[in-house]
């Protein structure tokens, strides 16, 4: 039985793809506890696919894949918000216009720069290829991303929660939208090498949705999420391994798992939860009330 | 140093709010058309008028929420700007704005009144769990303070951001529709609690359009329809022939006076 669990552990790549999945799911797991709150998921998922031209020009010029992901999902961000405030457009549509246009964008760049392979690897991830140099990236980074939000999260949580409140004791909304959104970006950055930009808005959304449902305090959730978010990547790791399948389509299903039992089994916030409590009166309460 | 005290009881300074000439709007709509408002200190001030009467873009003014299209705010002298750094104005919201399915408790609501006098963490010293528990207390929340937001009826929440107000002691307090979706019970609570406030030299600006209650609440009324109708003693300012232009035709039969059965009233009102 322990060597289910050892055996994987003796390849050196099966660690470096371990420690990079739990790192990254943890962080993404943090931030996606406010994403879910501020009804940034769709946000998200455009700030996760926009970058994708960024981290190819980078590739292409030899420069940090995390600046090219953040000038693009800033750039992403502006023209969203840009066609949103210039026209009379619904924001999901200029969201869904801006994050396809720069991730095909993404796709044309990547047709015409060498090392094809390599940029298929952005998309779809690469987890079992993951190098040291790669595991520092996606530490710096995380601890970076988690270290942020952790020192401002009664901003962040403050800002999701009342951000008239917020304004009124004068902080700066716009600025801490953009600093959260920023975060964004870095954090997709460190998910690219496990799920790849098609799924990394999984990771972003997910854990923070089912620790929606089952906790009562932002703190809590925050624990929930990220704790859970890294056990998925540690289950789906190891089916990887075991049963030869996608790691990161793995790592997605595992958080699904979790998600689809909180759904159900929740205390207060579950499907069960809500239908003993919402159950129709019988007829001899009818009368009674 | 206590804010509540603060700018509010030196003599010979500048009035709670002072908007001159204030206009304001959507595109398209102006919601303000020029006007005046000046709060002296320590009063209470009802700022009355009908849905779309540009109640909440008055609030969203003042606050610096959106700029004048034309004329100037100043709170104590200061532009919203720098009133909202010095913690010298609080807001509490309708209670549409309230997320209820947010995952927090009545206690962690009312301590996000103290952000503005904590350190860029936001950590919590004694003098701010005091000021929490105080506001609690005040507004009757002590024992619900650890349930979750979602779990207090419509009139308990609005004690909770009251209260939440209440521990920013901040100066000025604007109140938006306190009394929509409120049990009697809750509201002769929040209007004990206000004219406390207000004895202790805080300056309030609280929107209704529930009228009843007006002159027993307020010092003075604002009638509002996007300029000022009237304004001064709510006995001066509620006659019938200024709610008629206030509400339009179908409200101006007996409103203002003691009506015959106050809850059909406001069921009524709550409706509109």
């Amino acid at each position: 039985m322990m060597e289910l669990l050892t055996q994987p552990l003796e390849l050196p790549f099966m660690q470096n793809a371990l420690m990079v999945a739990v790192a990254a799911s943890a962080v993404c797991g943090l931030l996606s506890c406010w994403l879910v709150l501020m009804g940034w998921s769709l946000m998200g998922e455009a700030v996760a696919h926009s970058i994708l031209p960024g981290v190819v020009l980078a590739y292409a010029f030899g420069a940090p894949m995390a600046v090219g992901a953040f000038v693009f999902g800033m750039l992403a961000v502006l023209l969203i918000g840009g066609i949103n405030n210039t026209s009379t457009l619904k924001h999901d549509t200029a969201i869904g216009v801006v994050f396809t246009s720069l991730f095909a964008l993404g796709l044309v760049l990547i047709s015409r720069t060498p090392s094809e392979t390599h940029l298929q690897h952005i998309l779809f991830g690469n987890v079992l290829g993951t190098s040291r140099g790669d595991l520092y990236q996606v530490a710096a980074l995380g601890l970076l991303t988690a270290a942020v939000l952790l020192l401002l999260r009664r901003d962040f949580t403050l800002l999701a929660f009342d951000r008239t409140h917020a304004h009124s004791i004068g902080l700066s909304t716009g600025v801490l939208s953009a600093l959260l959104l920023s975060l964004l970006a870095l954090t997709t950055v460190t998910a690219l090498q496990t799920l790849g930009i098609i799924l990394v808005v999984a990771m972003l959304v997910i854990p923070g949705a089912t620790a929606f449902l089952l906790c009562r305090t932002f703190g809590q959730m925050l624990a929930v999420a990220s704790v859970s978010a890294a056990l998925a990547a540690v289950v789906g790791v190891y089916a990887s391994y075991w049963l030869d399948i996608s790691t990161g389509g793995s790592i997605v299903l595992a958080q699904a798992a979790q998600f689809s039992l909180a759904y159900v089994f929740a205390p207060r916030k579950g499907l069960l939860g809500r239908l003993r409590r919402s159950r129709p009166l019988s007829p001899a309460d009818r009368l009674a009330s | 140093m206590n804010m509540t005290e603060a700018p509010g009881t030196e003599p010979n300074l500048y009035p709670a709010v002072a908007a001159a000439q204030l206009s304001a709007g959507y595109p398209g709509v102006l919601a303000l058309d020029g006007v005046d408002v000046t709060l002296q200190r320590r009063s209470i001030c009802a700022l009355v008028g009908a849905n779309g009467s540009g109640k909440s873009t008055l609030f969203a003014t003042l606050l610096g929420l959106r700029q004048p299209l034309a004329g100037q705010v100043r709170l104590f002298g200061e532009s919203p700007h720098h009133a909202r750094r010095r913690n010298l104005v609080s807001y509490v919201p309708q209670h549409e704005q309230i997320d209820t399915t947010f995952p927090i408790t009545v206690e962690q609501v009312v301590m996000m009144g103290r952000y503005g006098h904590m350190g860029f963490t936001r950590r919590p010293k004694p003098a701010d769990r005091a000021a929490v528990d105080k506001a609690l207390e005040q507004v009757g929340l002590g024992d619900l303070r650890r349930r979750a937001i979602g779990e207090l009826s419509g009139g308990q929440r609005k004690r909770a951001f009251l209260a939440r107000a209440i521990a920013q002691q901040a100066p000025l307090m604007l109140l938006d529709e306190p009394f929509a979706g409120v049990d009697r019970s809750s509201e002769q609570l929040i209007v004990s609690v206000l004219h406390q406030l207000r004895d202790a030299g805080a300056t309030l600006l609280v929107s209704t359009h529930h009228l009843e209650g007006v002159g027993e609440l307020a010092d003075e009324v604002i009638l509002l329809h996007r300029r000022v109708l009237a304004a001064g003693l709510p006995e001066d300012v509620l006659t019938e022939e200024q709610l008629g232009r206030a509400f339009g035709a179908v409200l101006s039969e007996p409103l203002a006076q003691t009506p015959e059965d106050p809850l059909a009233e406001r069921g009524e009102e709550r409706g509109l």
